[in-house]
């Protein structure tokens, strides 16, 4: 009988190494919005899945194609199933869209600093959305959820292009029925039958029910539409310490090395991508970054 | 009547306006209902009155012809309906259509156009939070053409 020790690293190689991918297949394709799709995800190597924090991201390799940083979107206490939600926009995300179940994915991560969830206990969350900027936050309103008790109201405020760009519908609809959450959907645009709100997301801020002097605001969608919604949850008297923002930046090696990311004196992929507002806000002001 | 003036008093919107502006304005306003599908005003017809939304949603919407009636915004509980009785030549720009039952209190814009006319810091006053209504239907007017979540 061998008495060579156990090589923990030769076993799981990526647990040491950040650039090195880890094997994923694919459990399930499900596609979201005429644009936007769900891939749900296992290790390929049997061993525990990956644990995260909400707002994190991984980089998902499309074998022979290239590399990308998505958002998890999937539920951090169900570690075993990772789950991440795309636009289909360029040739990776276009790659990942053409995979079936069984297909194989290389994952590296999850990488950078994510939403202030626990942190927020005793205060009324109010979480701000914009089209696809809902995926990362879904991870944080499903924490939020699992720890009601913990919070005053939470309220989820999200806007997308039109009804049929609506994104993760049949939760939207779950979370709508709940008495201990307060869902408000709007669309820049309406078609067909839509009988909700129409006009930007912004709009919603003003009545929304949440207490400003107590509230902490996560907030995800593009960068123009952040900015705006800064602005109304200032108007509202929400602390700029208290507003959080998701940052998208071009990330390629995730840790920090590469600077592809870099924002100022930060980097997105290794000091974000959450970022407090009151940290981020003299570098938001200069136009050429 | 005395109920309208108090609702008047305590709405954000008449905040720091006179007791008698506000008594005025209370003199000026009525209580309206609209079903649900219900026309509360019609493109091109004269813009006479403004009304303080309650309870409800309101659809503003543009007829085209290929397409039929296009939602552009919608306001709902707290929020002002209607501007073009402030502006000449005081027509509608677009029709505003219940999308729910709504209930609202609607104020005389003629009678307070008359008033104003006199009365010029009633007149002030009331520009100068209607400039407010307008510069807000602006903003996001100007963001809903962005077309912010276009893929890039």
């Amino acid at each position: 009988m061998s008495t060579k020790p156990i090589d923990a690293l030769a076993l799981a190689p990526h647990a040491a190494n950040p650039m090195l991918s880890r094997p994923y297949r694919v459990q399930k394709v499900r596609q979201e919005t005429p644009d936007t799709f769900t891939l749900e995800l296992e290790p390929e190597d049997k061993q525990p899945g990956m644990t995260f924090a909400p707002g994190q991201f991984n980089m998902i390799y499309a074998f022979g194609v290239g590399e990308v940083p998505i958002s998890i979107s999937g539920n951090p206490a169900q570690p075993n199933s990772l789950v991440h939600t795309t636009r289909e926009v360029g040739t990776v995300t276009r790659a990942m869209r053409q995979l079936d179940v069984g297909d194989s994915l290389g994952v590296r991560g999850p990488f950078g600093v994510g939403w202030p969830v626990t942190e927020s206990r005793g205060a009324d969350v109010v979480i701000v959305a914009g089209g696809i900027g809902l995926a990362p936050l879904r991870p944080a309103l499903y924490q939020l959820l699992a720890a009601r008790k913990y919070y005053g109201k939470v309220v989820l405020l999200y806007g997308t292009r039109t009804p049929p760009d609506i994104l993760f519908r049949r939760e939207l609809q779950q979370w709508h029925s709940r008495f201990d959450l307060e869902v408000h959907v709007t669309v820049d645009r309406a078609t067909g039958n839509w009988r909700g709100n129409v006009g930007v997301v912004t709009t919603l801020i003003p009545r929304a029910p949440f207490d400003p002097h107590s509230t902490v605001a996560m907030v995800c969608g593009p960068e123009v539409m952040m900015r705006f919604t800064v602005q109304e949850l200032e108007k509202r008297g929400v602390a700029l310490e208290n507003i959080h923002l998701s940052m998208e930046r071009n990330m390629k090696c995730a840790v920090g090395f590469c600077g592809h990311c870099q924002y100022g004196p930060t980097f997105i992929c290794k000091d974000g991508p959450v970022f407090r507002y009151d940290r981020l806000q003299p570098l938001l002001a200069v136009r050429e970054m | 009547m005395e109920n309208l003036e108090r609702i008047i008093t305590e709405h954000p919107f008449f905040a720091g306006m006179t007791p008698e502006h506000l008594r005025l304005l209370a003199g000026c306003a009525s209580n309206a209902r609209f079903n649900a599908g219900q026309f509360v005003l019609r493109e091109g017809e004269e813009a006479n009155e403004f009304y303080l939304i309650r309870h409800g949603k309101v659809g503003l919407e543009v007829y085209t012809p290929n397409r039929g009636a296009l939602t552009i915004q919608t306001l709902g509980e707290g929020e002002i309906l209607g501007f073009s009785w402030l502006v000449s030549p005081h027509r509608w720009r677009f029709d505003a259509r219940c999308i729910e039952l709504t209930r609202a209190i609607a104020l005389d814009g003629k009678c307070l156009r008359e008033k104003s006319e006199s009365d010029c810091r009633l007149g002030y006053e009331l520009l100068k939070r209607f400039s407010h209504v307008m510069v807000e239907h602006l903003q996001s007017a100007r963001l809903q053409l962005l077309n912010v979540y276009e893929a890039h």
